[in-house]
Order: structure tokens, then C-alpha cells, then sequence
């Protein structure tokens, strides 16, 4: 009787300690943050002290010159960006899809630039586009270009982000459509040789419609991912010059420490927190309704 | 399987790959040669690849652990190697506890069918997309007023740990889903409780999901800003913080900056060189089946 309770028990007593980490760190955080959006609170109170002023932060928020152009430069940073890296990590992927030796020690090399700290990924590129030692002006100045004005002119600083970006995430989506090439049934692109596809036609036609679900995945993870940079762009130009580089986070990071209001930050961050969940839910979604088709069509098979 | 062979392919495809490698790693070259510099040999205009390679640099930043002075140094600066012991304490104890209770919620979620599994999927799903910029506020506010943990290393380690979660037990769950329940089940016979049968039967079985999974908690564990900066205090912060706080507008040290971090990258790079197998299939789980 006692063991059979401690049975019954076990799956709670695993969870458990998991479960209030998350609640109490996690999970109440989020909770209060929500809480805080509605208040006028600044880092010297305590919560209990803040002013309850319901929506005025979200109104404040929206007819706010600066927050606007902050939002626009972080859908605009997270379109380019995927878009590119979508592009680039495929294309490689389905360049790099032979039979050749070394290809671990090249996949290995591949994911170093996502796995080392992205503060030290700013520094790197941060010196790279040194006006004056920076080996991208030097090279230009040695070949007699003009240097380029690579973190002090807006739209040059926008795109040396969305550069060094790139560079950091690119190998991600090549990995991952590698993987998904790789995993591809044999049979098809056999037939389709048979068939007399040319490269390209295999490509169009077999190859990327067969992906479509991964590249899917990949994209929305890549996309939530993009949401969440911060440190590259904080050491590179913290958000300078001007907006034009101030991405959302960047954003709520100054409005809490530097403006030193943490109402505003909270409400930034809700609105930053639905628009994940709605590319979270977006994803879920998805996933679940390819479970459910490959369920169909195994239901199918096996009723012929 | 045993004996591979390889298509032959042609030189421009080999030129190809050549150039990939030389952009995917060439910045962290550029990084370990610029800490190998002395100031005058990286300000000089002449493009300098030769040049005398010095560990000053290093010795400047890790010289509160040297045995010896360093005769350039005036005077010991110990933020550097106070932040790096901080760094590897807060890495290594938030990475073991959310693994021990990851592993075992993973497990729980897998394995017993009770209400609420399909419930408990989701939210972790969805907390694993959380970024630090939102847990910014909340989490200053209520460590500070409420828990009393600002400043201190078990502040920044509760975090770490409620962060990582989530991936840990999404990731761990598609490896245990592929223990045989049979084992278990055998153990059970022999008479091993619950506890016996998740430490010496499943544990040793899910190494490689462990080893895959530790190594992307310390990393964020280890290259983590944000949240660090806020709730650290002087004696408390970590590495990337103390490279942040380095960093002025004007007259950057850049041969001791990237001594940092180029220390600061190192454990990543060492773990991306024995584990790259664990690594992408972390990476890959979830997105690509099989």
C-alpha cells in the first residue's frame, strides 16, 4: 500500500524540484514584469510603492518617436537578417551535400562562431571595423580605397551588424538543412536521377519541397532567435549612432538602467514577450500538424 | 559503413571550402594574433604580420594567479581574475543543478503518464523562449527587494539555472524517450525503486544526451551579460561584464581586451572540438527528426 502511494508519488517528487525552480525564477518574474508594466516605478522603490497608472506606459510607448523607430529597426534587423542567412546557409548546404572527407572537422569549425561568447563576437568585429587599425579599413586604405565609416555612419552601422550577424548564424541554418539534407530518403533523389532531372530540377522539384518542414522550423527558431540579440550589437555600437542601431532589447536595457524607468522597460518587454510567443505558437502549431499529417499517412499505409 | 569512399570533386569546389573556413574562423584568428601584440606593434600603420608574439598581454590579465611579477606591471589589477574565478563558480554549480534537476524532470515527463504532461510540454517549450532582455526588470526588482540576492553569485546561479531549464528537460526528453522500457522494467523485477532505477539504469544510459546538455548550459552559463550586469555586484561579477565595463569610447587597451576575450572564448572552443558530435545533435534535435 505505502509503495504503491510512493509509485503514485514519484512523478511529482521528480518534477518537483524543477518545477518551483522555475516557478519562483522564472515563471513569478514574468508574472510581476506584467504587473509592473502598469505601474510608474523607478529602481529606488520598492514595487508596493510605485503608482498604479494602468495602460499610460503602453500609451506612452506607442506615440513615442524613439520606442517606434526602435521597433522598426528590430523587425528590420530580424527580416534582413533571416532572409540572408536563409539564403546563404541553404545554398551551402545543398553545395556542401557530398561525399567528401573532412566534412566533420568542417561542420566542427562551422559552429565556432556560435558557441563562443557573443560579447567576445562584438569585440572581435568591433576591432575589425576600427576606423584606423581595423584590418577592414586598412586593407581598403593598402589598395587605395577610401575607408569606410563602418560603426560611425547610420547605415553603415546597420549593416555592419546585420554583417557580423551573418557571419555568426549563417552556420546554423547550414547545419541544420544539412542535417535535414542528409536525413532525405535515398529513394527519391535516386528516381529522379533515373528520371533524367538535371541538378537543378533535383533541387527545385525533390530536394527543397522534401526540406520545406525543416526549413520551416529552422526558420521560425532562427527568426525568435534574432529577437534575442543583444550583446554583439551592445559591444559593437550600443545602439548608436543615433537610433539606428537600437535594437528592442538594447532598448529595455537602457530605459531600466540609464532613464531608470522600469515601468516602460516592463512594458517593452511584454510587447517583446507576445511577439515570441506568437512565432512560439506559430511553431507549435506547425509542428503539431505535420505530426498529425505523418500520422494520416502512416494510417493510410497500412489500411492498402 | 566500415570503409568510406569519396567523389572525387573539382579544385574550384575545394577553393570554395578553403575560403568558408578562412571566414568562419579567420575574426578569432584575428583575435588570437591582436592578444598576442604589444599596443605599439597594433597601432603601427605598416600591416604588420610579422611581429614579435608576447604573452604580456595574458600575464597583464591573469596576474592576480601568477607565481611571478610581471616585471611590465606596476601594479596588480584583480578584477580580471576575480571575475574568472566568479565566472567558473556561477558556470560550474548552475550548470550541475540544473542538469541533476533537469535530468529528473525530463524523466518524470517521459516516463510517468499523469494529468497535466501534454500541459507541462508546452510551457517548457514556451519558456524556452524567454530572452534575458525580458527577465531584465522582474528579475532585478524582485532579487533585490524581495529575495535580498542582488550582488550575490547564488542571485546570478538561480537565474542561470530557471533559464536553462527548459532546453535541458526539451532536450533530455528525446533522449530518454529511446531507453528501452524493458530495462527498467527488469530493474524493477530485481526490486530497485523509482530513485534506483532513473540513477544506475537510465542515467548511465542518457550520457550523451548529458554531455550535450551541459555543454550548452555552461555556455550560457559562462557568456551570459545581461542579467550578470544587473545583479552582480564588485566582488560578484563575471567575465563578460568586467569586458563590457572595459570598454570605453576612446583609448581601448585592445592587446589586454582580447587577451580577455580570447580567455573568455577558450572553454567554448574546447568543448566545440571534443563534443561537435553532441553539439549539433543538440542543435538539430527538434528541427530535424531522426
Amino acid at each position: 500500500m505505502s509503495i504503491a502511494r510512493a509509485n503514485r508519488l514519484t512523478p511529482y517528487l521528480f518534477l518537483a524540484p524543477a518545477g518551483a525552480v522555475l516557478a519562483v525564477a522564472l515563471f513569478y518574474p514574468i508574472c510581476y514584469m506584467i504587473y509592473a508594466s502598469f505601474l510608474d516605478w523607478n529602481p529606488s522603490q520598492r514595487i508596493g510603492e510605485a503608482d498604479f497608472i494602468g495602460l499610460r506606459n503602453y500609451t506612452k510607448l506607442f506615440s513615442d518617436a524613439a520606442f517606434r523607430e526602435s521597433m522598426w529597426v528590430t523587425i528590420k534587423f530580424s527580416i534582413v537578417v533571416v532572409t540572408i542567412e536563409m539564403f546563404l546557409g541553404v545554398g551551402l548546404a545543398l553545395l556542401l551535400d557530398r561525399n567528401i572527407r573532412g566534412m566533420s572537422v568542417l561542420r566542427t569549425l562551422f559552429i565556432l562562431p556560435m558557441m563562443i561568447a557573443p560579447i567576445v563576437v562584438g569585440l572581435m568585429w568591433r576591432y575589425m571595423y576600427h576606423p584606423t587599425v581595423g584590418i577592414f579599413n586598412r586593407t581598403l586604405t593598402d589598395w587605395g580605397f577610401d575607408p569606410i565609416p563602418w560603426l560611425a555612419d547610420g547605415d553603415w552601422a546597420f549593416a555592419s551588424i546585420v554583417i557580423a550577424d551573418i557571419w555568426q548564424w549563417t552556420p546554423f541554418i547550414f547545419i541544420l538543412s544539412l542535417a535535414a539534407l542528409q536525413s532525405l530518403p535515398a529513394s527519391a533523389i535516386e528516381a529522379s536521377r533515373i528520371d533524367g532531372a538535371s541538378g537543378w530540377q533535383q533541387i527545385i522539384y525533390i530536394k527543397l519541397p522534401l526540406m520545406l518542414p525543416v526549413l520551416i522550423v529552422t526558420l521560425l527558431l532562427r527568426l525568435i532567435d534574432s529577437f534575442k540579440v543583444l550583446e554583439v550589437i551592445l559591444v559593437m555600437t550600443n545602439g548608436g549612432p543615433g537610433l539606428s542601431t537600437e535594437i528592442l532589447s538594447i532598448r529595455i536595457n537602457r530605459t531600466a538602467s540609464e532613464f531608470r524607468e522600469l515601468g516602460e522597460a516592463a512594458a517593452m518587454s511584454n510587447l517583446l514577450l507576445i511577439v515570441l510567443l506568437i512565432l512560439t505558437f506559430a511553431m507549435f502549431i506547425y509542428n503539431k500538424a505535420q505530426e498529425l499529417r505523418a500520422q494520416r499517412m502512416r494510417a493510410v499505409e497500412e489500411e492498402a | 559503413m566500415s570503409q568510406k569512399t569519396y567523389d572525387r570533386q573539382n579544385p574550384a569546389f575545394y577553393v570554395l571550402i578553403v575560403m568558408l573556413v578562412i571566414m568562419a574562423i579567420g575574426p578569432i584568428y584575428l583575435m588570437l594574433v591582436t592578444s598576442l601584440k604589444l599596443n605599439v606593434d597594433i597601432m603601427s600603420d605598416t600591416s604588420s604580420l610579422i611581429f614579435m608574439p608576447t604573452l604580456r598581454n595574458y600575464e597583464t590579465a591573469l596576474c592576480d594567479f601568477l607565481w611571478y611579477e610581471p616585471e611590465h606591471l606596476r601594479r596588480c589589477d584583480p578584477t580580471f581574475g576575480r571575475a574568472l574565478t566568479n565566472s567558473l563558480i556561477i558556470g560550474l554549480v548552475s550548470t550541475a543543478i540544473t542538469l541533476i534537476i533537469g535530468t529528473m524532470a525530463a524523466y518524470a515527463l517521459v516516463r510517468f503518464r499523469f494529468m497535466g504532461r501534454d500541459v507541462v510540454s508546452i510551457w517548457t517549450l514556451m519558456m524556452r523562449m524567454v530572452p534575458p532582455a525580458v527577465l531584465l526588470v522582474p528579475v532585478f526588482g524582485i532579487w533585490t527587494f524581495q529575495f535580498g540576492l542582488d550582488g550575490t553569485r547564488g542571485g546570478i546561479i538561480l537565474v542561470y539555472v530557471a533559464l536553462n531549464l527548459p532546453f535541458v528537460i526539451w532536450i533530455l526528453q528525446s533522449f530518454i524517450v529511446q531507453v528501452p522500457i524493458q530495462l527498467e522494467e527488469a530493474a524493477r523485477m530485481d526490486g530497485a525503486g523509482p530513485f534506483q532505477v532513473f540513477f544506475l539504469v537510465v542515467l548511465p544510459l542518457i550520457k550523451p544526451g548529458i554531455a550535450a546538455a551541459s555543454i550548452f548550459t555552461f555556455r550560457v552559463a559562462w557568456n551570459e551579460f545581461l542579467l550578470a550586469n544587473a545583479l552582480s555586484d564588485r566582488n560578484s561579477r563575471t567575465v563578460p561584464v568586467t569586458i563590457v565595463n572595459s570598454l570605453t569610447e576612446f583609448d581601448i587597451d585592445w592587446g589586454v581586451i582580447m587577451a580577455t576575450g580570447m580567455l573568455l572564448a577558450v572553454p567554448p572552443i574546447i568543448f566545440t572540438f571534443f563534443a561537435s558530435r553532441q553539439i549539433i545533435t543538440g542543435m538539430t534535435a527538434g528541427a530535424v527528426k531522426g
